[in-house]
């Protein structure tokens, strides 16, 4: 059994510490927010906040991560209000939707760290997220309006 | 999603369409008659429709089931005044989960807010046909949708006249209430829920309409998609989403050559991956003509999908790889292009190229080469299935939900009332979840292992074992004459076609391939010939956001610049001038097979060349057109109409030292006729842009000894957000209802590839013939 503190709860998981952090959440824990896009750390569609840092859960295992506070779309915020989902739907960014958990908590971890960041590090910051529908433009828009107040 | 109870009395009889008749899905169950229409009309008593100046016809007639327009299918209303609405088509990003319930709820003037959506499973004979690609959803159903709205609103008019005892012309529905003329008294649609719902369904031709001016919702862009809280919380459900007790996780190893199969495998160590339950033969069929059977291969199944990977990895598989194992991206190339400068059919003759470009004064002439592309959805296949003896449910992102429950009937024969086939939301599809080859192999894993099954594709899966987007080589010649005006105009075109997925041996364009840029094309050249050489496929091609368009848009758009500069001229004024005036330019008697209109009535949806002239002149101008750049900057223009609608688009680009691109802006004008939902039809051309921005600059899947070269995002790259365009501006030509409802989610990618080369070779000086772009500009 490894113990994980996912969302500010205990969480007991029996799976072997070379699983990847991401088939732990989704298919052991059920925070099926977290979304498989390539398993490689190429999409970010698997972004996680450990310990406040934005994560590519496919890349962590789930022996790396007992111990460390992990936060994941579920728990971004209790009513989904956090600034950055408001945003999102001020602005209308999704299409398909699918990688956009991915790119909310990609967003709030560089808002908490860089509260009124540049054109420039909006997209250094979100340039590992990829959209196939191609949604950046808005994605863009929305960070701009979460960090300057929704 | 809030449960609603089903006030609706049972369905009763209602004005249906259902004329079986030809789709991409129709057309390919009988794919030996290719072109062929096989017309099974069955028309109900209350069908008869004269035309009136409130209906048209739409090719939604002629798909699979037809169309239905019955409230008591669509609309329940709980005592609550709760309204729910039935979506029907699958909701891949496009929108139209939203966007025609908001056509039901604008007609029957139901408050948005009182409104829940539901998705229904596949059921086409209740729904009428829900195969979600073509970018029809809008252009077939919004006139039934409407219908459904309209007669719910006065079936509710109806009800509240009896309960008042007065004539229904003395009361109205407004927002959500049915108002008494007389007395002002009101009754709330929850009120009149029962009463309503046990009204006879009024005849489609006693319909009436509100009146345009008065729409809440339509053609305002103040709806909200109805997942967005959802998405933006994690919370809806996706292919891989459903929490099913007792499901166990599976992978496959497919055979590496498309055609191959296992020979032998040893799963000793795959067995001791700590999850993993079972490693099974899967079983599977060889391409080609074998349409969405599985590939076969071996599964590892497991407690969880990570688990099921890393057995995967360990398993041992000795695979025979069958015919296709030669197959080479390079050398095949080499044989499109010879069949493209020697092409064997004649599709489009109009005058005589041949001669005509003999005696020109000026012969200008160029080949194309695009390659192969995967759809590369950010959720890559998954399906759900739960085999019981009582029959089979499925939970998968499928584009063609009816056609996934025939299939998967058919393959575990089971009869199709056996068969459950929940749609959940779509993590893209651009054409690749219209194939459900993932949803079958899940369905014969359940049935062995007598347990829910999810068959999870990984990316490398996606990549490796899709169903291509064709390889095209394309030449084109053009004759000038001493003027400078052009006179001919020959295109030849060879690229394996999807036929082959479904019939082996299939080697030419199809008509709906042709009717795909080479042959439609309204151009006021007085001798064009258009030609189609033989390909023969060696993967599996399938339909990919646009199709054929991308190829034959690319080619043609591109070498209408080149004439320009060939010639001298402005490139806008080139294109302008190869459209010519405005008219019908009808070229049915110039072909060699039937013209494939997008299965739309030519009357309703004839090509339109005034349509294509006035985008192009529309984005020209809201870009700015001609207006000095610096160096290293340029703008390309493009047109193109498919899916009905009419395109174009201006691309600005900057190319710096190092031959970098980057893009800051981007103009499309967009004449999709009448249209319900402009905020959607927006975002949707700007995804065109991004996705047009990516197969331009990075797409293409090689092969080499018949194996898929690219395996994931780092050799599959995708346009990420710093290398986006900065600014897509979407330009919508106003439209009333007499403008008949186009496509929009596929239309806006063929014009964005040709426009960005035209802006590069404005910008540099090189011209791009062939995709990807790569590094041709370092």
């Amino acid at each position: 059994m490894i113990t994980l503190n996912v969302n500010g709860q205990e969480r007991k998981v029996d799976a072997d510490p070379s699983l990847p952090l991401l088939w732990v959440l989704r298919d052991e824990l059920g925070m099926t927010g977290v979304k498989f896009g390539c398993g490689a750390a190429l999409c970010g569609a698997c972004t996680v906040h450990l310990d406040g840092e934005a994560v590519r859960s496919c890349g962590m295992l789930l022996g790396e991560v007992a111990g460390k506070k992990i936060v994941t779309i579920e728990g971004l915020d209790a009513h989904g209000n956090h600034p950055v989902q408001k945003a999102w739907r001020q602005v209308n960014v999704p299409q398909c939707g699918f990688c956009q958990a991915g790119q909310i908590m990609q967003a709030a971890a560089l808002l908490a760290k860089t509260p009124n960041p540049s054109d420039e590090e909006i997209d250094t910051a979100m340039a590992g997220n990829i959209c196939r529908c191609g949604c950046y433009q808005r994605i863009h828009t929305a960070v701009r309006v979460a960090a300057t107040g929704v | 999603m809030t449960h609603i109870n089903q006030t609706s009395a049972a369905p009763a009889k209602s004005a249906r369409h259902v004329i079986e008749n030809v789709s991409r899905r129709g057309l390919f169950a009988g794919a030996g008659a290719a072109g062929a229409f096989v017309l099974m009309a069955r028309l109900g008593p209350s069908t008869a429709r004269a035309a009136d100046s409130m209906h048209y016809d739409t090719g939604g007639m002629g798909m699979p089931h037809g169309m239905v327009s019955d409230p008591h299918v669509f609309i329940s209303i709980d005592p609550s005044g709760q309204v729910t609405i039935v979506a029907h088509r699958s909701e891949m990003g496009t929108g139209s989960r939203t966007s025609l319930p908001m056509v039901v709820a604008e007609e029957m003037d139901a408050d948005w807010s009182r409104v829940t959506v539901v998705q229904a499973p596949g059921d086409e004979p209740k729904y009428g046909n829900q195969d979600t690609d073509g970018s029809r959803s809008l252009r077939h159903f919004y006139q039934p949708m409407r219908d459904c709205g309209a007669a719910m609103r006065m079936m509710l008019e109806a009800a509240a006249a009896k309960q008042w005892g007065v004539p229904v012309s003395d009361v109205a529905a407004g927002l959500h209430e049915v108002v008494n003329k007389t007395n002002g008294k009101k009754l709330g649609y929850g009120a009149l829920a029962v009463a309503a719902s046990a009204m006879a369904t009024p005849a489609t031709d006693t319909l009436t309409f509100k009146d345009p001016a008065t729409y809440r919702y339509i053609g305002k862009g103040n709806v909200q998609i109805v997942d967005l809280f959802n998405i933006t919380t994690g919370r809806a459900t996706y292919g891989a989403d459903v929490k099913l007790p007792g499901k166990v996780y599976a992978v496959i190893a497919r055979p590496p050559v498309v055609g191959g199969k296992v020979v032998s495998f040893d799963a000793t160590e795959a067995m001791k991956v700590p999850g993993v339950i079972k490693v099974m033969e899967a079983k599977g069929w060889q391409p080609p003509g074998t349409k969405f059977l599985p590939l076969g291969g071996v599964a590892v199944i497991a407690k969880n999908t990570g688990s099921a990977i890393q057995g995967r990895d360990k398993l041992k598989i000795v695979w025979d790889d069958g015919p296709n194992k030669t197959y080479d991206s390079v050398a095949f190339r080499a044989t499109l292009e010879e069949s493209a400068r020697n092409p064997d059919k004649v599709v489009r003759k109009l005058g005589d190229a041949d001669a005509a470009l003999k005696s020109a004064a000026k012969v200008v002439s160029a080949e194309y080469y695009t390659p192969h592309f995967s759809h590369a959805t950010m959720e890559p296949p998954v399906g759900l299935v739960s085999v019981t003896k009582d029959g089979a449910e499925v939970w998968a992102p499928v584009q063609s939900p009816y056609g996934t429950r025939e299939d998967l009937a058919k393959l575990l024969e089971l009869p199709i009332d056996k068969v459950k086939v929940n749609v959940t939301l779509l993590g893209g599809g651009f054409g690749r979840k219209s194939k459900c080859d993932y949803v079958l192999e899940a369905g014969l894993l359940s049935k062995a292992m007598g347990v829910p099954v999810q068959v999870q594709w990984t990316r490398e899966d996606d990549l490796q074992h899709a169903f291509y987007h064709t390889v095209a080589a394309q030449k084109i010649e053009a004759g000038v004459d001493a003027n400078g005006k052009v006179v001919a105009l020959k295109h030849a075109c060879a690229a394996p076609t999807i036929l082959s997925t479904f019939k082996a041996g299939a080697d030419h364009l199809m008509p709906l391939e042709q009717g795909m840029g080479l042959v439609d094309l309204p151009y006021d050249v007085p001798n064009i010939l258009a030609l189609n050489g033989k390909a023969d496929a060696h993967a599996r091609i399938g339909w990919y956001r646009s199709v054929y368009n991308v190829p034959h848009g690319f080619a043609m758009q591109s070498f209408i610049a080149e004439l320009a500069h060939e010639l001298g001229k402005d490139p806008k004024d080139m294109l302008l001038e190869i459209i010519g005036p405005p008219r019908i330019d009808d070229m049915r008697k110039q072909l060699t097979d039937e013209l494939w209109n997008y299965g739309e009535p030519w009357d309703t949806h004839p090509i339109d060349a005034g349509r294509l002239r006035r985008v192009a002149e529309m984005a020209a101008e809201k870009a700015g057109w001609g207006k000095t750049l610096p160096a290293g900057e340029g703008m390309g223009i493009a047109a193109h109409r498919s899916f009905v609608s009419y395109i174009a688009t201006v691309v600005h680009v900057k190319v710096d030292g190092k031959g970098n691109i980057s893009v800051p802006q981007v103009d499309y004008a967009v004449d999709c006729g009448f249209h319900v939902n402009p905020e959607r039809i927006e975002s949707q051309f700007q995804g065109a842009a991004v996705m047009g921005l990516t197969l331009a600059k990075y797409s293409a899947i090689t092969f080499k000894d018949g194996r898929v070269e690219q395996s994931n995002y780092d050799n599959y790259p995708m346009v990420r957000i710093d290398e986006s365009p900065k600014v897509t501006n979407v330009h919508v030509v106003p439209a009333t209802f007499a403008n008949h409802a186009s496509g929009v989610g596929e239309p806006g990618v063929p014009p964005f590839a040709p426009a960005l080369c035209n802006a590069i070779f404005a910008a540099t000086g090189k011209r791009i013939r062939s995709l990807p772009i790569g590094n041709q500009l370092a």
